[in-house]
């Protein structure tokens, strides 16, 4: 080979030093516009000829201070989860889950959920590598569910707009349910229920990669890869989930909403779940709609129950399990998933 | 003449990887038989489980995310 694999490319690097500063100064940037955010919305809001405390005002202020407020947050907990997250990978995870048929290889499995990089769209290889691996289907459902459930934006998003008692509370059960669900499918003995290419599978080559050296501008560089790809897909769903969190703010009277959300109401909560799983959308475009139900005095287990549903069982991971799963091992993940958030919503319905 | 296999779904960094792969192979002068693999049951035969993956030669060299053009340059070059 004559190639001199040394050229310099055309597009200049640059120095280290750079990327240090440019974070910094990005998130000095980042902390000084975030605290304008009020000032900035009633200034927005004010350009609309409407009363400030009109149903419309309301809605708008609602609007024009969570949009940017939920986009930032986005931006930020993306960039940081994307630079940790590269300490991790699904090749570490499952060497660690590997062979584990222990009680906590389930909790364990939870937290690698949250921890590991992975996305919606290569789930299905990723589900193969692990059971082909060894690693007990329970202990793989604790893992995918814990992902999406437990996942830092929505955790950091319910942190910054409704608070961090909630935050905790949230944290706590998402992560119960994914670990006790998981226990439940193992007890059950599904493999019977994959399909039948799965089962017949053997372990392909494991893909022995070379360690990846990441420096840790290599790390900064992911986190930033991360913002773009996330924010670029999800942004969307942010302005529709905050346009019906203003609706719901500005127009929704408080007596209906206790009437059909309230803790009185026992079929909330199991009407919560079955309007929340056919929901598509993602953490950051449902809790918008988290806020507003709240603010309106929504019971915290029903509120809890569809954020639940919402983000955690979705149809279109569904369709892309089915490629593994027979539709009665789906049903299976369906009512065991949906129970554990069932029981979470009464369960907060009434002790509050 | 190299065949380099790039495992991945379709999703947009898949792509994205496909053409950083044909570029470096031009930029290097070096002829590639660049295929695609988007069924979800290669994929995870070839050992892959975070997408997109490349393999030069029949040999995993990366998996999980856009690859870094040095190393690009020293797979396809090795």
């Amino acid at each position: 080979m004559t190639t001199d694999v040394t050229t310099p490319r055309q597009r200049p690097h640059a120095p280290d030093w750079f990327w240090y500063v440019g974070v910094i100064a990005a998130a000095v940037l980042w902390w000084l516009v975030y605290r304008q955010l009020i000032p900035f919305s009633e200034w927005v809001t004010a350009l609309f000829p409407v009363a400030r405390d009109s149903h419309l005002g309301e809605a708008i202020a609602f609007f024009a201070y969570d949009v940017p407020k939920v986009l930032m947050l986005l931006t930020g907990i993306v960039f940081v989860t994307g630079v940790l997250r590269s300490w991790f990978s699904p090749e570490k995870t499952r060497a660690i889950l590997a062979g584990r048929n222990e009680i906590w290889g389930y909790p364990l499995a939870a937290i690698l959920g949250v921890l590991t990089p992975f996305c919606s769209c290569s789930s299905v290889p990723l589900f193969i590598g692990f059971v082909s691996a060894g690693i007990p289907l329970g202990v793989t459902f604790s893992f995918l569910i814990a992902g999406p459930m437990v996942g830092p934006v929505g955790l950091g998003l319910l942190y910054a707009l409704v608070g961090w008692k909630i935050a905790s509370i949230y944290l706590v059960f998402g992560f119960s349910i994914a670990t006790v669900a998981g226990i439940i499918m193992g007890r059950m003995g599904l493999e019977r229920h994959l399909q039948d290419w799965v089962r017949e599978l053997n372990a392909g080559p494991t893909g022995d990669l070379p360690e990846d050296r990441l420096t840790m501008v290599g790390r900064l560089k992911i986190g930033l890869e991360q913002v773009r790809e996330i924010v670029g897909k999800v942004w969307i769903w942010v302005l529709i989930g905050i346009a019906i969190g203003a609706g719901i703010h500005g127009y929704v009277p408080e007596a209906l909403m206790l009437r059909i959300m309230g803790g009185e109401a026992w079929w909330s909560v199991p009407a919560a779940v079955v309007v929340g799983v056919p929901m598509y959308t993602n953490a950051a475009g449902v809790i918008p709609i988290v806020e507003a139900l709240l603010g309106k005095g929504a019971a915290l287990g029903t509120t809890l129950a569809f954020m639940m549903s919402v983000i955690a069982l979705s149809l279109p991971e569904m369709i892309i399990l089915k490629q593994v799963l027979t539709l009665r091992l789906i049903a299976i993940f369906i009512a065991v998933v949906s129970a554990g958030i069932l029981a979470t919503g009464f369960l907060f319905n009434f002790l509050l | 003449m190299k065949t380099v296999k790039i495992y991945g779904p379709g999703c947009k960094r898949c792509e994205a990887t496909e053409a950083m792969v044909r570029e470096a192979g031009e930029k290097l002068g070096i002829e590639l038989d660049v295929e695609k693999v988007t069924d979800a049951r290669s994929i995870a035969m070839a050992g892959v489980m975070s997408t997109p993956g490349i393999s030069v030669d029949g040999k995993l060299v990366h998996a999980g995310g856009l690859p870094d053009e040095a190393s690009l340059t020293n797979w396809l070059s090795a």
